[in-house]
């Protein structure tokens, strides 16, 4: 018999999420134990070594902003950083890094190692302990008993998970490791609803069979944007990525050996996603198309192996050469892994709160693929949320919860829960609805004071954010200052009705594109300020006057957030709803007015009725 | 903040007086905004209501403080005279003003609500009021969407989902594939769509006149009498009357005006089953020309049985050959017995429905469309600067789709992804 060790939280599984989890759980200041299969696999990136991107960059941000991990990490592996859309708007641009595998491996294991009130635990969970409808722990495979008030599942694609390559099957959660099948049928007992979904990977090829001398070259950008706010240059030797293209012959290879693809063979069930397709599905379905873009992506600054971004495939082995083998530069390449498609079950987020929980079975949050979900970013972001309310929840304090209109962490949560997944959900700048003031520069200006707040902060992170913030206080202080009259404007050739109005320095580089040049002469105060702060200042102005469209539409959600429907509000007495809406809202049962507005052929009126229902049993209940 | 709303809170037709009430934070600047100040909370001023330098009207302005008025908010009410034209204008004028917008149907009743203003009872008594709303809100969107509007507006949506998904999947798929200038393409359908927006609008104006106002049914069977009734009511030969069953294969609209409210009458075929192909066309019309309409007049034979038809709480019945059998609610097209009866009856049971949404549903497909339009000349602002702002062009594409949320439901993300998703090919 085993002592029975006790903690506030455990986190299960040591991918991004879990990491997350466990990090944001202790920065809590609860007492954490993240219990993984191999320790050394903690930090792993399983697919392709690369962080961020749009929507995911916002992301990585925000999880920065907050104190996590990722950013940092991926700060000190990355090999190759490019700011996507440098040339649109700040809003749309997303950071994004090439990542050596090792060094980010190794970062968060360190960061994770070096993190108080956090235990790392080797061994596979096989059980949960569950009294009264509240998880209390977890089993050990060694039969160990863990209690905790709070256990936190990240088990990623490891549940049922099945690896196809062509028509050979194998059980596992990522090639090397086994799946955790025991306490995935744990979890089915649990009645929970199941889906299933797929994802793929490339071969790995040996760099130093390709012909890079042929092959056009990607390179970082000059001025390196960063992931984390605390760091602005990057810690290791930069290098290039190569660019090649498949062509006839490749598609010609696959077509004709469609029926061995383990995908089109029929084999698999999962869905997969769109944004993601095999070169199957390529060939398939853009059938004009007789070119594909593939990009080269080194691992490792001391890593032979290529990852060929474009190519990922489920068809068998020797088919997989002979593309390969067809493509410019990779005629001689040796395949170090086969491409593999793999297949894991996902349970239907909308069984979650906003804090991640189950509502059916409290003191158990799901984070990560596990909940639908793709993506290193979007499952570290999960972890995150996950985490920090597990160490909420054991303490007896409130959920912390994230805001669609102030988060693109927001927007994750809110969509699984309230949308569910039909493929596996990847992060899209158009996801969110706030876009032009959720960007990823201001993500820090956005979440840093709440996560002040929490204690979840490092002394470090708080001084240097705050000196940011009275710095862009003041700068943007003495914008405000200044002011111009429509006259004053059209000397200088800015093209201004003339109605008589005053137009501060703050407007003007809000409402008119003029070049730097102009906003100079005309507001030498930008000349004071560093770069950094002239940037954010400029960048601020320049959404203003759309955030105010946005922010009327944010107040209406949140008040119609704030009227909860009761579980068991009564549809049927409602005279005034039609038969068909009264079926609806019997069957989705929306827990906010918010949610009862999304729903298709909802109407004002039918709101308001709902709306006079419940404060009419608010009424009757303060009379009472 | 919320923002501010208005609408005309009386019965809509001529009338003595006319109530246009304004809720909000706004309520006084619109106000200022027609050239009126000085106002004191809770006391009768008499002004002037003056539209760039004219005067528009004369009447009683009232105002009330937030937290002390029917909605809970700051209300502004102007009781001015209660011609069309007269209300009309001002509702343009107001539905101009920068933060106004026109009330959603049962809005002002909504914010006093969630202000707490409304007592137990008066929530009680709601229900029966909301009823009423939506089950006329039903009817007008669908007689809206399944006419001509309602084409239109799912062309336009199509162009709406198009342009956006060219715009996001170069913002969204930047690393990727995607053919470099969707510019050009995106240019032509915001300028083809704003155009069909402007001249929807300027059309509205002057079709409104013509079609604003209520529909009344007349149905019954075959040979009842329904066309005579018809043409007895409007005094003129509009349908064709026969002593053969089924001579009216088709609906027919006639207008009158009815003490004071438009009304299109609508005298529809005989409703039974037939064999004649034509005929069965018709009367599939009919059916369903009748039950959009907002009142039915059910015309039955003496000894007849209304159980056979689809009448509704509120509809008429009445009996047909009264010239020939003299019966309570009995009429007659040929002798005009009855006559008056019925036209007081349509009017009674009209003004009782009157809680003004009809001509509200189009002044509000008007704003949204105003909206609409004025976000697309935004769009096409950018489109044509030199560095074109994308994000910016993609706010006001989902700002025009906001607006035309009112008229064709919701364009989901998910739409718009799938969109991009079968005409791009993406994914490294």
């Amino acid at each position: 018999m085993f002592h029975v060790k006790h903690f506030d939280v455990i986190v299960i599984g040591g991918g991004h999420a879990g990491t997350e989890a466990a990090s944001a759980a202790a920065r809590a200041g609860a007492r954490v134990a993240l219990v993984t299969q191999k320790l050394q696999s903690i930090g792993v990136m399983s697919c392709n070594p690369a962080i961020g991107g749009l929507g995911k960059g916002h992301l990585v941000r925000e999880i920065d902003a907050l104190d996590g991990v990722m950013a940092r990490a991926a700060d000190a592996a990355g090999i190759q950083f490019r700011l996507l859309n440098r040339r649109k708007g700040p809003a749309v641009q997303g950071p994004r890094a090439q990542t050596d595998r090792a060094l980010y491996r190794a970062f968060v294991q360190r960061d994770l190692a070096g993190q108080s009130g956090l235990v790392l635990i080797e061994g596979e969970v096989v059980d949960l302990i569950v009294m009264q409808s509240q998880v209390c722990g977890v089993v050990l495979a060694d039969g160990q008993d863990l209690a905790a008030r709070a256990v936190v599942l990240t088990t990623g694609t490891f549940l049922n998970g099945l690896i196809h390559i062509g028509e050979e099957r194998q059980s596992g959660g990522r090639i090397g490791d086994s799946p955790s099948n025991r306490l995935g049928h744990r979890l089915l007992d649990l009645g929970l609803k199941r889906g299933r979904l797929k994802t793929g990977t490339p071969p790995r090829l040996d760099g130093r069979t390709i012909n890079w001398s042929v092959l056009d070259v990607q390179e970082g950008d000059e001025a390196p944007t960063m992931f984390s706010f605390l760091n602005d240059r990057p810690a290791v030797r930069q290098i290039s990525c190569g660019v090649t293209r498949t062509n006839e012959r490749t598609h010609e290879i696959i077509r004709s050996n469609l029926s061995r693809s383990a995908m089109y063979g029929g084999l698999i069930e999962g869905v997969g996603p769109r944004y993601c397709p095999s070169i199957e599905d390529k060939v398939v379905r853009f059938s004009d198309k007789d070119s594909h873009q593939i990009f080269l992506e080194p691992e490792g600054l001391n890593d032979h192996t290529v990852y060929p971004n474009g190519i990922s495939s489920s068809l068998p082995i020797d088919v997989q050469r002979a593309y390969v083998s067809s493509i410019e530069g990779l005629e001689n390449a040796k395949i170090l892994q086969p491409a593999y498609a793999i297949e894991y079950d996902y349970f239907d987020p909308k069984a979650l709160s906003s804090s991640l929980e189950l509502g059916d079975l409290g003191g158990l949050f799901l984070a990560g693929q596990i909940n639908g979900t793709t993506g290193y970013e979007e499952a570290a972001a999960q972890g995150l949320v996950a985490g920090l309310n597990a160490a909420h929840l054991s303490q007896d304090k409130a959920p912390v919860l994230f805001h669609r209109s102030e988060s693109y962490i927001g927007v994750l949560v809110d969509d699984l829960r309230t949308r569910g997944v039909t493929e596996p959900y990847r992060m899209f700048t158009s996801r969110a609805e706030y876009r032009l003031s959720l960007r990823a520069d201001n993500a820090d200006q956005r979440l840093t004071d709440a996560a002040i707040d929490l204690g979840i902060v490092s002394e470090t992170r708080i001084t240097e954010f705050r000196t940011k913030m009275d710095r862009l206080f003041s700068a943007k202080n003495a914008l405000r200052a200044r002011s111009f009259t429509s006259h004053e404007l059209l000397e200088r050739g800015i093209q201004v009705s003339s109605d008589g109005s005053r137009r501060s320095g703050l407007d003007i580089l809000g409402a008119f594109a003029i070049g730097p040049e102009q906003q100079e002469a005309l507001l030498p105060e930008l000349l004071e300020m560093d770069a950094a702060i002239r940037a954010q200042v400029i960048c601020d102005a320049m959404y203003s006057r759309y955030i105010g469209r946005q922010d009327e539409q944010i107040a209406q959600l949140k008040r119609e957030e704030h009227t909860i429907i009761p579980k068991d509000f009564c549809y049927a007495g409602l005279s005034g709803l039609s038969g068909e809406l009264k079926a609806k809202l019997e069957k989705l049962r929306p827990s906010s007015l918010a949610m009862a507005r999304e729903i298709e052929g909802m109407t004002p009126a039918a709101l308001a009725l709902i709306l006079a229902n419940l404060r009419k049993s608010a009424l009757l209940q303060d009379a009472g | 903040m919320t923002d501010t709303i208005f609408a005309l809170a009386t019965a809509r037709g001529k009338a003595g007086i006319a109530v246009v009430r304004v809720s909000g934070p706004l309520a006084l600047t619109s106000a200022e905004a027609l050239g009126v100040s000085g106002l004191t909370a809770r006391q009768v001023a008499f002004r002037k209501l003056i539209v760039d330098g004219e005067i528009l009207d004369s009447g009683v302005v009232l105002f009330f403080e937030e937290g002390a008025s029917f909605t809970g908010e700051k209300i502004v009410e102007y009781q001015i005279h209660g011609g069309e034209s007269v209300v009309a204008a001002l509702l343009r004028f107001l539905g101009g003003v920068s933060g106004l917008r026109l009330a959603e149907p049962g809005e002002f009743t909504r914010r006093a609500l969630e202000n707490g203003r409304l007592d137990l009872t008066q929530v009680e008594a709601l229900a029966d009021l909301i009823d009423a709303e939506t089950e006329a809100q039903r009817r007008q969107a669908q007689r809206v969407l399944s006419g001509a509007i309602g084409r239109r507006a799912a062309e336009w949506r199509k162009d709406l989902i198009r342009a956006a998904a060219l715009i996001e999947a170069t913002i969204d798929f930047a690393d990727e594939e995607i053919p470099e200038n969707v510019i050009p393409e995106v240019r032509d359908i915001v300028i083809r769509l704003s155009d069909a927006f402007r001249s929807e609008i300027d059309g509205s104006r002057s079709a409104e006149r013509i079609r604003a106002g209520f529909e009344v049914a007349i149905i019954g069977a075959p040979n009842v009498g329904k066309s005579s009734l018809l043409n007895a009511l409007v005094g003129r030969d509009a349908a064709i009357t026969s002593s053969v069953a089924g001579t009216t294969r088709d609906v027919i609209e006639v207008r009158m005006d009815i003490a004071g409210l438009p009304v299109t009458l609508i005298d529809t075929a005989g409703l039974r089953e037939t064999e004649d192909e034509v005929e069965q066309i018709g009367v599939a019309r009919a059916k369903e020309r009748a039950s959009l309409a907002d009142l039915r007049v059910l015309l039955l034979e003496p000894g007849g049985s209304p159980e056979a038809w689809d009448v509704e709480d509120g509809d008429i019945i009445a009996w047909s050959k009264a010239d020939l059998f003299p019966v309570l609610n009995g009429v007659s097209g040929v002798s005009g017995h009855g006559l008056d009866w019925l036209l007081n009856e349509i009017k009674l049971r009209l003004q009782d429905r009157v809680s003004g949404s009809g001509v509200l549903i189009r002044d509000r497909q008007r704003s949204a469309l105003t909206l609409a339009s004025e976000s697309m000349a935004s769009a096409r602002g950018w489109l044509y600067n030199q560095d074109v702002s994308l994000e910016l062009v993609a706010a006001d594409l989902r700002a025009a789709s906001h607006s035309l949320d009112l008229l064709v439901g919701k364009i989901g993300v998910e739409r718009l992804l799938d969109e991009i998703f079968s005409s791009f090919c993406i994914g490294k």
